[in-house]
This record gives structure tokens, C-alpha cells and sequence, in this order.
């Protein structure tokens, strides 16, 4: 019921910060993950992060969705 | 002073002449007929198509609504084997437009119609109290000369027949999203808009009668075209998930707002129907151009009278593509 | 993807399969989505039913708060704003996208976050958000009338509709309507809430209860663990969503939630009043309650007869069985919510299944 994607911190300021998801900016509410640092993933739902993203398993979902534009064979992922 | 657009520019006197011999001619060839209508020499068999852009904002990365004009009205033409050859452009203009607005996007009409040797021939200009319009409206006519025996068209469309996408999707859908003010992203994609005329020419001479039809995914996205295609021509169509160009920045900002990027408006694309004998001709033509450097076949046409377009999924399961439903709305929840 | 499930099974526990049948719930609308999406009912094992429930936020707020949206938006100098998919649900006589086309002024925003800024940057009008949603969004919500209370706002409330999902989770299996072997669980809900509310489900009535993620993957791994547990007759709480969802949640989210909010007895379109399943806002914020604050007239609350939401929010009926389904509901001309929500079941068995 809750559309949000995993990205990674590229810059905090005050309550808010850019989430860089697949090349995508995104302004973002770090309300509650207070201790969040750049280079950390969180995971982005209505312009809040709701919680803090185990890297390694974040980069590898990102990383499917890179893979999604690679090259003159790019894919759609699953759409 | 900056100078904007007034009601009085609209109401056919003075300020509306000077309006028109100083800014609004910089459409016509220098040869143009000031006269009522233009009187334009008669062809074998024409195409005719019209439009009309409400795009905003006016200016977005990649272009703005003169430039998309001009390729969208080029590239309805085109996608029918039609040479561009003449354009109208009427103009719908909201006072308080400022001047420099309105000469950026009449530069770019017509240096985008001059690429593809169409020649602006007649327009109308009118002016509307604030809040009636979107800053502008464009309405084109665009007509095109025809000279294959058997144009490209959707009723050609048969079983077996390969479906080739020229290149990346859902740019120009992205573009204008994040474009919008009320939208906490921001990307590097750019729209894709551009006139597609070489690369059709292109296309068609390799694969000549193969091609059987030529779409520009616009509004509604390369899932409109299936749909309407399938739907006419009476046939079903399968698509493979994994082989539709998306950039990384267009799956994501689809994922973000809840969006289908196969929902997207593209400017700048064409989806090609083409015989399985010349689909790889096709292709290696489109792929040397620039424009269509990412072609990619995608899928093929099924039998009827099922019309439904699916596609296979990364997972090997098969799901329906159907006709995009209402307003773009992003998601949430 | 697909090469992992049938080029090394091994690796990655093979395709789902399962020694008895079973029928599995799925409580959550971005689920319903991506499994149609992925045509991942495909992938199931003979005898194994993946139905949806009422896990559509937008599917379950009953007409009332659609009519008083609907109210709000007809008041002059009032802005109302709204998630995407609300902007068509059918209310009593209009919807807000037809209100919208009538001149009033409706919004859609991206986060509720924007709904404060518009009343900051329109003092003279009335802004009001419509706040629906489960777990996952209520923090949002809370935090942003923490906000305007910070920024001394008299002119920012919300229509609270809240839900919250494990009391519905619970009056399905107590109604005992539908079998129902297993659930599998919001994930995204979860990185609220945590492990905790589910596995208490699961102990309780004995039946697994298996937290899971959104992309393909995480769905089939949801899957296999409750397919798994219903094969060695288990009933516990599983996280298959480990990299977000912790099993305490986030408690600063709950914190924030539980300061704005308490719990209330609400209403869920088609399974009525069920206990203490919807947030209300406490007495200290009352003032951003738009209900209090608009004296409005409503209409009686009517709903289209024909219309099967109900049921197939209980998940007594599917999409393709109410008579409505693809003739006189469609995305296009929707009458009830599962329709037009996107992520309705039957918008995404219309859309991806038909």
C-alpha cells in the first residue's frame, strides 16, 4: 500500500536531504531517521525516508534497475 | 521594460500587424503570400494531419512548445512514408505572455520545420485574457506528399510482423514531470523531442514494402500505440519486458510517482511494424542513424481476432498491456 | 530473474511448491499491483489461491470522507489536497476531479509535506490534505502537523482517515468468511511497525504471517516462506524483507505517530466498523481536524448497487466475478474504489490480467 524506493543519501541539510535514486534527485524529510549519514541508503516514501537501507542489499536492488537502461538492449526490468 | 503580450495584439489593428510583420513573420519563407489563404502547387496524393500543443511548462530540458510543434506535426507525417512539405500554425497567445517567450519558441518552430524542409505556409494569431490559456496554444496542420504506392498504415499491419522501437522511452514523459514545480525531483533526462523525418526515410528505403506501418509514441505511450494498432489491424501483439529501452532515471522516476513507463509520452521515437524479412534490415538502418542508435526489437504481432497485447516479464510469466486509462495522476499509496 | 528460478532452483529454492493447498491473503494495494504486474499468481503451485484483501487504502475509506472532502471542496477560499489516486473514487453524487473540472481548487501532491507549503504560501486560504493511508504514511502525516503547529499555521488541517492493519487482519480471520492459510505482509508497513504485530497475529490464530518486500524477488521469497511453513504446519512471524524491516520498526516513526494520533473504532468500506482500527487525532491537535473545523452538509452516503468492492475487499469474490467487472466498471468509467485505485484489486486484474 506503500509505493517507496531505496536510495542513496548525497547530501543532508537541517530536516531534509537529496536522495539519489538511479539518477534520480529526490527532496527529501529525514524526520525519522535521525542519525542517517551521507553515503547511507534509506528507502523514500512521500517525500519522507521511513527507515535506513542495509547497503549492500540496496545497492543490488538499484543495481536492477540500472541494468534497466544498459546499452542499445536495455530493459524495462519486470514493467 | 520587459514586454509581454496584451489583449491589443489580438485584436486585428495596428499592434496586431506589428505584431505579425515583426515577430510572427520570422515562420514564413521570405517568398510567403500575404493573402487570406496560400495557394500551394497540387500533388500526386497528400497527407494531412493536425494538432494542437498545450504542453507546460513552455520551455522544458530538451525544447520547448514551438519545437514540439513542429516535430510532432512533422512526425505524424512521417510515420505515414509522407514527405513534410507545409505547415500551418495558429497561435493561442495569454496576455501577459512576455515577447521573449514568444520569439524563443517561433525560432524554434521554425528552425525544427526548416530541418525537415517543411515550409510554414498559414497561421492565425489570437490573444486571450489572462487565465483563459496556458501561457500559449499552438494548433497546427501539417501536410505531407505521399509518393510510396502503399503508404505505411495501420491496416498493413499482419501476424508475424516484427515491432521495432527506435530508441529510449518515457524521456519526454520524465522530462516534463520534473519539470514541474510541484515535484520534489530532478533529473538529467532531457525530452527526446526531435523531427524523425531522415531517420523514416531511412528505415523505409531498407526495408521498402516490409514496413508495413510507423507510429511516434506520444501521448499515451508505446502502450497506446500497441492497443490502438492491435485494434485495428485486428491482431494481438507480444511484447518481451526485458527488451524495451528505459534509462535507469526514467524506471526510477516511474517507480517514485507510481507511474508506467510504457504510459509515457515520447517525442522523439518510432515504434516501426515490420515484415520478419525486413525487420533486420530495419533495424541495422535505424541503428546507423543517429537518432535510432538504441532501435531495438521488441516483440512481434500475433494472430487475431485476440487483440490483446501482452508482454513477458523478467520472471518468464505473462501479463496483459492495456490502454493507458485517464490522467496521469502519480501515486502514492 | 527468470534464469535463477529455472537455471539454478537449487540456489535459490527451486519454483514454489507445496504439499497441500492453500489459500493466501495478500493485505497490501502495492502488492496486489506487482503481483499482477509480474504475473506472479503464474508461478504458484496447483491448489495454492493468492486473493487480495483490503489492503488498498484508497478502496477502504468508506464514502463519508469522500463526500466530506467533497463538502470542503466546494467551500470558497479552500484548497484541498490529495494523493493521486483519490481524485476519482466516486463519492455520494461527484468526485473530486469532476469538482476540480468545475473550478474548484483540488490539488494533487506528491508528499503531504507540499500541503504545508501551500498553506504557508497561501495565507488566505484554507488548505486541506486528505489524509489516507496505513502505517506507513501516518508518520508523514503527523510530522506535518507537528510542522504547522511549529509554524503557528491557522489555516492547514487534514480529513484523518488513517487505517492501520492489523485489526482488519484480525476480523477477517475472526469472521472466518474466506480461508485463509497464510498472510503476506506489508512490507513497507512493516518498516514502521516491525516484525512484532504480525508474529503476534500469527501466534494467535496459528497460521503463518510472512513480511515481504516489493520488487518480484521479494514477493516469490514472501511466498516460498509461507508455503514452506504451511508444508511443515508452522505458524510464526517471518521477515523475508530483512534489508528494510527491522522487528522493532522504527520507533521514532511510531513516536511521532503516537504523539498526533491515537487509535479509533473506524469504518472500512465493505467490512464495517471494526475496533480500534483507525487513527484519529488527539485532543492537543484537534484544531488541524478539518471535520471539526468546516461545518458542513453531507449527503446520505450512498454506494452504487451492483458494486462488489465490499466482497472483494474481504476477498470473498474476485475481480472477475462481480458483474460489473470490465462492463460497466472499467478504469475508464469506474463505480467503485478497487476499480479506480491503482492499486485496487480489480484495477490491476483489469489492467494486467483480463
Amino acid at each position: 500500500m506503500c509505493l517507496a524506493v531505496p536510495g542513496r543519501v548525497v547530501s543532508l541539510e537541517g530536516a531534509s536531504g537529496v536522495v539519489d535514486v538511479a539518477g534520480v534527485a529526490v527532496q527529501v524529510r529525514m524526520d525519522f531517521v535521525p542519525d542517517v549519514t551521507e553515503g547511507q541508503y534509506v528507502l523514500v516514501h512521500a517525500g519522507f525516508a521511513v527507515t535506513s537501507v542495509d547497503e549492500q542489499e540496496a545497492s543490488d536492488t538499484l543495481r536492477l534497475l540500472q541494468e534497466a537502461g544498459r546499452g542499445g538492449q536495455g530493459t524495462a526490468g519486470g514493467t | 521594460m520587459n514586454e509581454i503580450i496584451t489583449l491589443a495584439h489580438g485584436s486585428g489593428g495596428e499592434t496586431t500587424h506589428r505584431l505579425l510583420s515583426e515577430e510572427i513573420a520570422v515562420l514564413y519563407a521570405s517568398e510567403a503570400q500575404w493573402d487570406d489563404a496560400a495557394v500551394l502547387a497540387a500533388h500526386e496524393r497528400i497527407a494531412v494531419t493536425t494538432d494542437s500543443f498545450v504542453v507546460s511548462p513552455l520551455e522544458f530540458p530538451g525544447g520547448d512548445i514551438g519545437k514540439l510543434a513542429a516535430t510532432g506535426t512533422i512526425n505524424d507525417l512521417v510515420v505515414r512514408g509522407a514527405r513534410p512539405a507545409y505547415m500551418t500554425v495558429g497561435l493561442i497567445i495569454e496576455e501577459g505572455l512576455p515577447l521573449s517567450v514568444l520569439r524563443t519558441v517561433l525560432r524554434s518552430l521554425r528552425s525544427t520545420c526548416d530541418e525537415a524542409g517543411a515550409a510554414v505556409v498559414a497561421g492565425d494569431t489570437k490573444v486571450v485574457e489572462r487565465g483563459s490559456g496556458d501561457g500559449l496554444f499552438i494548433n497546427t496542420t501539417g501536410i505531407g506528399v505521399i509518393s510510396a504506392a502503399e503508404p505505411p498504415g495501420a491496416g498493413r499491419v499482419a501476424p508475424q510482423d516484427q515491432v521495432i522501437v527506435s530508441g529510449y522511452l518515457g524521456d519526454h514523459g520524465v522530462a516534463i514531470l520534473a519539470a514541474r514545480e510541484d515535484l520534489p525531483l530532478q533529473t538529467p533526462i532531457e525530452s527526446d523531442c526531435a523531427p524523425l523525418h531522415d531517420l523514416a526515410h531511412c528505415m523505409l528505403q531498407a526495408g521498402g514494402e516490409g514496413v508495413h506501418a510507423m507510429r511516434d509514441p506520444t501521448r499515451g505511450g508505446l502502450a497506446a500505440v500497441l492497443n490502438e494498432i492491435a485494434e485495428y489491424a485486428g491482431v494481438g501483439m507480444n511484447v518481451d519486458a526485458q527488451a524495451i529501452p528505459v534509462r535507469p532515471q526514467v524506471m526510477a522516476t516511474s517507480e517514485i510517482l507510481g507511474l508506467d513507463p510504457l504510459h509515457l509520452a515520447n517525442e522523439g521515437k518510432l515504434v516501426a511494424f515490420c515484415s520478419s524479412q525486413s525487420a533486420p534490415k530495419v533495424l541495422q538502418a535505424a541503428r546507423r542513424h543517429p537518432l535510432g542508435r538504441h532501435s531495438t526489437i521488441i516483440g512481434e504481432v500475433t494472430p487475431g481476432p485476440e487483440t490483446r497485447v501482452t508482454v513477458r516479464t523478467s520472471l518468464g510469466t505473462t501479463r496483459v498491456l492495456s490502454m493507458p486509462a485517464g490522467e496521469l495522476l502519480p501515486r502514492i499509496c | 530473474m527468470d534464469k535463477v528460478l529455472r537455471e539454478e532452483p537449487e540456489a535459490h529454492g527451486g519454483p514454489l511448491g507445496c504439499r497441500r493447498a492453500a489459500n493466501l491473503m495478500e493485505v497490501c494495494g502495492t502488492h496486489s499491483h506487482a503481483i499482477a504486474q509480474y504475473g506472479i499468481k503464474q508461478l504458484l503451485p496447483q491448489g495454492v489461491r493468492l486473493i487480495s484483501g483490503p489492503g488498498c487504502p484508497v478502496c477502504v475509506t468508506p464514502v463519508e470522507i469522500i463526500d466530506l472532502a467533497l463538502a470542503i471542496a466546494r467551500l470558497p477560499q479552500t484548497t484541498v489536497t490529495t494523493f493521486g489516486d483519490m481524485v476519482r473514487v466516486p463519492g455520494t453524487d461527484s468526485t473530486l476531479s469532476r469538482e476540480k473540472a468545475l473550478g474548484r481548487d483540488v490539488r494533487i501532491v506528491y508528499s503531504p509535506m507540499a500541503a504545508v507549503e501551500t498553506a504557508v504560501e497561501e495565507p488566505d486560504r484554507q488548505v486541506v490534505f486528505i489524509a489516507v493511508g496505513f502505517e506507513t504514511t501516518a508518520p508523514m502525516v503527523a510530522a506535518c502537523i507537528l510542522e504547522a503547529e511549529r509554524l503557528g499555521l491557522s489555516n492547514f488541517s487534514i480529513i484523518a482517515a488513517h487505517k492501520i492493519i492489523p485489526p482488519a487482519m484480525r476480523a477477517l480471520l475472526q469472521s472466518g468468511e474466506v480461508r485463509i492459510d497464510g498472510f503476506l505482509c506489508p512490507g513497507h508497513v512493516a518498516t514502521v511497525i516491525g516484525l512484532t504485530p504480525f508474529a503476534r497475529i500469527a501466534s494467535e490464530f496459528g497460521l503463518p504471517c510472512v513480511v515481504s518486500g516489493f520488487e518480484p524477488e521479494d514477493i516469490i521469497a514472501g511466498l516460498r516462506g509461507l508455503l514452506r511453513q504451511i508444508d511443515d504446519a508452522e505458524g510464526r512471524g517471518e521477515n523475508a524483507y530483512q534489508r528494510c524491516v527491522k522487528d522493532k520498526g522504527n520507533p521514532r516513526a511510531l513516536a511521532t505517530t503516537d504523539q498526533v494520533f491515537e487509535a479509533t473504532d473506524a469504518n472500512w468500506r465493505g467490512l464495517g466498523q471494526i475496533p480500534l482500527s483507525g487513527l484519529r487525532l488527539r485532543w492537543a491537535y484537534s484544531r488541524f481536524d478539518a471535520e471539526r473545523r468546516f461545518d458542513v452538509e453531507l449527503p446520505t452516503p450512498r454506494e452504487h448497487p451492483g458494486c462488489s468492492c465490499g466482497s472483494v475487499l474481504r476477498g470473498l469474490v474476485q475481480p472477475a466475478e462481480c458483474p460489473l467487472f470490465g462492463a460497466a466498471c472499467t478504469p475508464t468509467t469506474p463505480v467503485g474504489p478497487c476499480m479506480v485505485s491503482s492499486e485496487g484489486a480489480c484495477a490491476a486484474a483489469y489492467r494486467y490480467e483480463q
